[in-house]
């Protein structure tokens, strides 16, 4: 560890060895629910956002029943009422599902999942439907079936056109995480919360805490930069 | 002569206006339901023993008091930025705190009890039989210090912003036990079916203050005097019995 680092962890009460391995680990807690929430949300979106712009009414009022409650809620109360709900429920206690649910990671984990999920189906589907009607009219001329013309032309240029709404969503989620700290869970934001009420230093606790999420924010702009580039380089000026 | 009537009848004018002065405005900020402390009764109107307490004090002190709710986080950050000038919210005395704020006289100090269901058997000062339960503990509170200092590595610990939320995961059965301010236990836990007392109370820290800025000694002064009056003229112990059936006096 350089001097000036040491220097500065031996001069205050705050941020002790203890206290940051406190903030590692909550760290390590946003990181793996907030990855975890958003590939499942993912892998949930794409199918979804299919059958939203179904035109068979069985098929798309169902997805849009599940979309619209789930924007039309805050996270927070989906996260009590998963978490807090599921507790209520006679005799759930005695079944299999308890051994999952005992934990608030997995409570947390499905209201993350099922709202992020919710606002990427409706990013998708508004990427699917701004399709040029061209370039379906000539993967039809060209006799493509249904799931050729999606994997083939659709979803491609969907993807492209979803990226930058779809970076926004990322960044809401990392953010949204915080909340998961009132459900029990010591995340970032909970791990502040408790070196907060240790100490009575609510500048020190949150700035920091703050800080990490602009570093972990930090990263997910430049992936997504590059994400962007790649999927985006037909549209780059051709230079020298 | 005259000038010394002038001189005087001044200067009593301007120890009225100090006298007048002193009858101040106070306010004092509470955080809601902490039975049978401070809590909201069935028409919505604040009570509790410290909300009782307050008043006689205020009476006693001749100030004009206005009560304020704050939840617990933001009580010693509030009392800081002079959103409210006193504290009387169950504040345990602790020396970190004690950095922040100026402490009173002790008024009350109640221990923390154990809580749990009928079928909890564990003796809970036997640190080999705790290992991997699950205990529930308010953030921040005296019983947090004390759960993470003695059982840390043991225990796996829950802290809670509200009694209500950690007393539905006890009910919900995420949590073994929980270690709470020995009245808010009796309150919350033991008024449900299914619930008792599991192990011998413990009696923490230097009880209970209120808690005011640094600079203001004065006031501090004032409250003292008034809280030693109610504590000696029985007003303290009539306020006492009409919630409690054992003794919480300090």
């Amino acid at each position: 560890m350089p001097e000036f680092i040491a220097e500065l962890l031996n001069r205050n009460d705050i941020f002790t060895a203890s206290t940051i391995m406190e903030y590692w680990e909550g760290m390590v807690l946003t990181v793996q629910l907030v990855f975890l929430s958003l590939i499942l949300g993912l892998v949930l979106a794409v199918p979804l956002a299919i059958m939203r712009t179904s035109k068979n009414p069985l098929i798309n009022t169902p997805v849009w029943l599940y979309t619209y409650v789930f924007r039309g809620t805050p996270l927070l109360v989906q996260l009590y009422i998963i978490y807090y709900g599921l507790a209520q429920i006679e005799g759930i206690q005695q079944t299999f599902w308890w051994d999952i649910f005992r934990e608030a990671f997995y409570p947390a984990l499905l209201a993350f999942t099922l709202n992020t999920a919710a606002y990427t189906t409706e990013i998708i589907r508004g990427a699917i439907v701004a399709t040029p009607s061209g370039e379906i009219e000539a993967a039809k001329a060209y006799g493509m079936s249904w799931a050729l013309r999606m994997r083939r032309i659709i979803m491609p240029s969907a993807a492209r056109r979803a990226v930058q709404a779809y970076s926004n969503e990322v960044i809401f989620m990392l953010h949204a995480s915080a909340i998961a700290s009132v459900v029990t869970l010591v995340d970032l934001t909970g791990a502040a919360r408790n070196i907060y009420s240790r100490f009575y230093a609510p500048f020190e606790a949150f700035i920091f805490v703050a800080l990490l999420y602009m570093a972990l924010t930090f990263l997910l702009v430049f992936a997504f930069r590059k994400l962007e580039n790649y999927l985006l380089r037909h549209q780059r000026p051709v230079t020298g | 002569m005259r000038k010394l009537i002038v001189a005087a009848s001044v200067a009593l004018a301007m120890m009225a206006g100090v006298a007048h002065a002193q009858e101040r405005d106070l306010r004092i900020a509470f955080d809601v339901p902490y039975e049978p402390f401070e809590y909201k009764d069935e028409d919505g109107e604040l009570t509790g023993f410290e909300v009782e307490l307050a008043e006689a004090m205020c009476e006693e002190m001749g100030a004009n008091c206005e009560f304020v709710i704050q939840a617990w986080d933001g009580m010693i950050p509030g009392l800081l930025a002079r959103k409210f000038d006193l504290i009387m919210s169950s504040m345990s005395i602790t020396p970190e705190r004690a950095e922040r704020v100026l402490f009173s006289d002790p008024y009350y100090n109640t221990p923390g009890g154990w809580f749990g269901p009928e079928s909890f058997d564990t003796d809970v000062t036997d640190m080999e039989a705790m290992e991997g339960m699950t205990v529930g503990v308010q953030r921040g509170t005296t019983m947090d210090t004390y759960v993470t200092e003695e059982m840390g590595g043991v225990v796996s610990i829950k802290r809670y912003t509200t009694a209500d939320d950690m007393v539905l995961d006890l009910e919900g059965e995420r949590l073994d036990v929980v270690f709470v301010d020995y009245p808010v236990g009796e309150q919350t836990v033991l008024s449900k079916d299914g619930f008792k007392e599991v192990g011998e109370p413990v009696k923490l820290g230097e009880g209970v203050g209120v808690a005011m800025r640094k600079r203001d000694k004065d006031l501090a002064d004032e409250v003292n005097a008034a809280l030693a009056t109610l504590k000696e003229d029985g007003t303290y112990d009539t306020i006492m019995e009409k919630y409690f059936d054992y003794d919480i006096k300090m």
